[in-house]
């Protein structure tokens, strides 16, 4: 019997406990959080959030330190080939860093004003960010899925967070039923293309197809149905037409600060997850799915750029601003499908990666705008709460305008470098058409942000507009925007060192 | 003896289904799901899936359907909803179509096979040796499986459960008094 266990004796992988250092400090952050809270007194005003803020610059300072080592020791997969610690997996990791701290910044003047303080938000931030950045690092499709749902139900009880608003309610229960449908697609497909290659871990389903180039027919239809519905799936989580309709509905019910965490680490860990997965699993049916994102992408353009124009409602603006970035995303993808041998050293990788950063950085700043804008009760955020914005404040006016500028991507901001870099892409990569859709698309879009700025600058004051109640940008929000508009205008002015230091 | 196993469990089986949807009293209901769980995890046992057939009898038998006779016990046994309103004019002929779709679709699936073989599928190393293991190594294999390969997909699975528990402090906690709700237009 003794021999029988010694022979037993379980050999668990490696652990680089380094290397999981990120993961680790914004974990026990959570706990700490939670557990502190949970036992003491409402903590003193802003404590919860400058804490929040602390626990996620310590991961980003991590991640840097980590980026270093690749840049001596190059990449590796952790804990038994689960997870990468690469260049692409870390750069995700310190965007997820600052959309918390972004969103942390939002969230701690809003939670006051709408008198439901307390640290639960910030707990689900940080988990959250936690499975963003396993999700954009996995190595497997199993810790892919966790990470996903880790993501996605933490977003799930974020948006509903808002208990004394009817609108955040339904926003979380929409999202969580459409979420869980999206998952149940994501899951099929990973069970069947499991089914056809034998294995759940990427690099070993890379190679299963790469040395079994010709397939059985069941299996070629097995993986290619698959492929068709990680896409599916992937797809949802990113926001891209025909799978949206959730966005506009969930970016306007849930709390102005959660939406935007919703959609910068939402949309980062998603982009992060769907490269992994078509370029670093699947290149093998790079030809069979690129015409599938070609028309994604084109329809994410053109729909999101035009169903934004009918809207009045600011956050939904946004929403549909939103999807036209998941287009143009697309269109980086595209071009990486191109190529997609070179697993995430295609041309076009990069570009999706800072694009992710950028964006990130400016919907935080644009979000905080909305969050000082909806007042109490978070729902003046159609067009008229922006009026006369620019007379009552002009320096917000202005960081708004900034913003706005960026998102529509004009030049001497990040916006246009970010959307420059995808189509430069995909011109190298010689796929013009989606090229000149997206920049006629960019000029739709722009109608769209030209109607916040109108509203902001030129609007005619109406009756009632002095019975509002006075927009006020307390201290972190203040910090928030300046820092967006900061970094908007810096890598505006000087794009290089971003562009070169991209992975 | 596999033959007189599998008639027996697949009427356990398929009489706690029909028992599901036509006994009127829900706590009937749930029992007869009970029953039907009983009879997969034999048939999960005939298939030397021991492991499946456990988890089967505790997570369902055990936590699910407990969790059902709570919910139904919370709402109250004597409320009974009115099956002749129907909330969509579609549901119930959709319901017909896809029942009889889906049947349809099993059946010629299961006479096709006769003729064509369905190709196997290449099961990963794990699942080999533990087929080739005669101590049978189903459970151990598992338990390696889960311990090296997927450890991290295990660990993770905690920080899920902790995100249940805060979500569970927010949704559920009660409006303090005098807290007013505010319901605007409904998004549109």
């Amino acid at each position: 019997m003794g021999a029988l266990l010694a022979a037993d004796t379980l050999h668990g992988p490696k652990v680089d406990w380094f290397a999981l250092t990120p993961l680790i400090i914004l974990l026990g952050g959570a706990m700490v959080l939670l557990l502190v809270a949970a036992l003491t007194p409402a903590w003193p005003k802003r404590a919860y959030a400058l804490f929040t803020v602390a626990v996620g610059s310590a991961a980003a300072v991590m991640s840097f330190i980590l980026w270093d080592r690749i840049n001596h020791q190059g990449a590796k997969t952790l804990v038994g080939d689960a997870m990468w610690l690469d260049k692409p997996g870390v750069w995700i990791a310190i965007t997820v860093c600052i959309g918390v701290v972004m969103a942390a910044l939002l969230t701690d003047d809003y939670l006051r004003r709408e008198g439901i303080d307390g640290p639960e938000l910030y707990v689900l931030y940080l988990l959250a960010a936690l499975g963003a950045i396993v999700m954009a690092s996995a190595n497997d499709l199993i810790v892919l899925f966790l990470g996903l749902e880790i993501l996605s139900l933490a977003l799930y009880v974020m948006a509903a967070s808002h208990r004394k608003r009817a609108d955040s309610q339904e926003s979380g229960l929409k999202y969580f039923i459409l979420g869980g449908f999206s998952s149940a697609f994501l899951l099929y497909g990973i069970a069947l293309i499991y089914g056809s290659s034998g294995s759940t871990n990427l690099g070993k389903i890379e190679s299963y197809f790469r040395l079994n180039p010709i397939l059985d027919h069941s299996k070629e239809t097995l993986a290619l149905a698959g492929v068709a519905l990680l896409i599916v799936g992937l797809a949802f989580k990113v926001a891209a037409v025909p799978f949206h309709f959730w966005s506009p509905d969930v970016y306007e019910g849930a709390p102005t600060p959660v939406t935007a965490f919703m959609a910068s680490v939402g949309k980062a860990a998603a982009f992060a997850a769907m490269l992994r997965v078509l370029l670093q699993g699947l290149p093998h049916w790079a030809q069979d799915y690129r015409p599938a994102i070609w028309t994604i992408a084109v329809l994410t353009l053109v729909g999101g750029s035009v169903m934004a124009v009918v809207q009045t409602n600011v956050k939904r603006m946004l929403a549909f601003s939103s999807i036209s970035h998941a287009g143009y995303l697309l269109v980086g993808v595209e071009a990486a499908a191109h190529n997609a041998g070179n697993g995430l050293s295609s041309t076009g990788v990069s570009s999706v990666l800072m694009y992710l950063l950028v964006y990130t950085v400016l919907v935080g700043g644009t979000f905080a705008v909305v969050t000082a804008v909806g007042r109490t009760g978070d729902g003046a955020t159609d067009l008229a709460g922006f009026r006369g914005l620019g007379r009552s404040k002009p320096a917000l006016a202005l960081g708004m305008t900034v913003l706005l500028l960026a998102q529509a991507g004009v030049p001497l901001t990040s916006g246009f470098v970010a959307k420059f870099g995808v189509i430069g892409d995909a011109v190298r990569v010689h796929s013009y058409a989606i090229a000149i859709i997206a920049m006629v698309s960019a000029v739709i879009a722009a109608f769209l942000y030209l109607r916040i700025m109108i509203s902001m600058w030129i609007a005619e004051p109406e009756a009632g507009d002095d019975a509002r109640e006075a927009v006020r940008v307390p201290a972190l929000l203040c910090v928030a925007i300046t820092l967006s508009v900061g970094f908007t205008l810096a890598i505006g002015f000087f794009p290089d060192w971003l562009i070169h230091a991209a992975p | 003896m596999q033959l007189f196993v599998f008639i027996v469990a697949g009427a356990m089986v398929l009489g706690g289904a029909v028992g599901v949807v036509l006994r009127t009293h829900p706590v009937h209901a749930a029992l007869s799901l009970v029953l039907t769980l009983f009879g997969i995890a034999v048939l999960f046992i005939a298939q030397d899936a021991q492991f499946l057939a456990a988890v089967e009898v505790i997570v369902y038998a055990g936590a699910i359907v407990v969790l059902f006779l709570f919910v139904i016990m919370l709402l109250g046994i004597d409320r009974a909803e009115d099956l002749h309103v129907e909330p969509f004019k579609i549901q119930r002929p959709a319901a017909l179509v896809i029942g009889v779709g889906l049947v349809s679709l099993l059946g010629i699936a299961v006479i096709a096979s006769r003729e064509h073989p369905v190709p196997t599928v290449t099961p990963s190393q794990a699942v080999t040796d533990a087929l080739a293991d005669p101590h049978n190594g189903n459970i151990r294999a598992l338990a390696r499986d889960v311990f090296s390969d997927h450890v991290l997909a295990f660990e993770l699975t905690s920080a899920l459960l902790v995100i249940a528990v805060v979500a569970t402090v927010i949704l559920a906690r009660k409006p303090r008094k005098g807290e007013t709700y505010i319901v605007s237009g409904s998004a549109q």
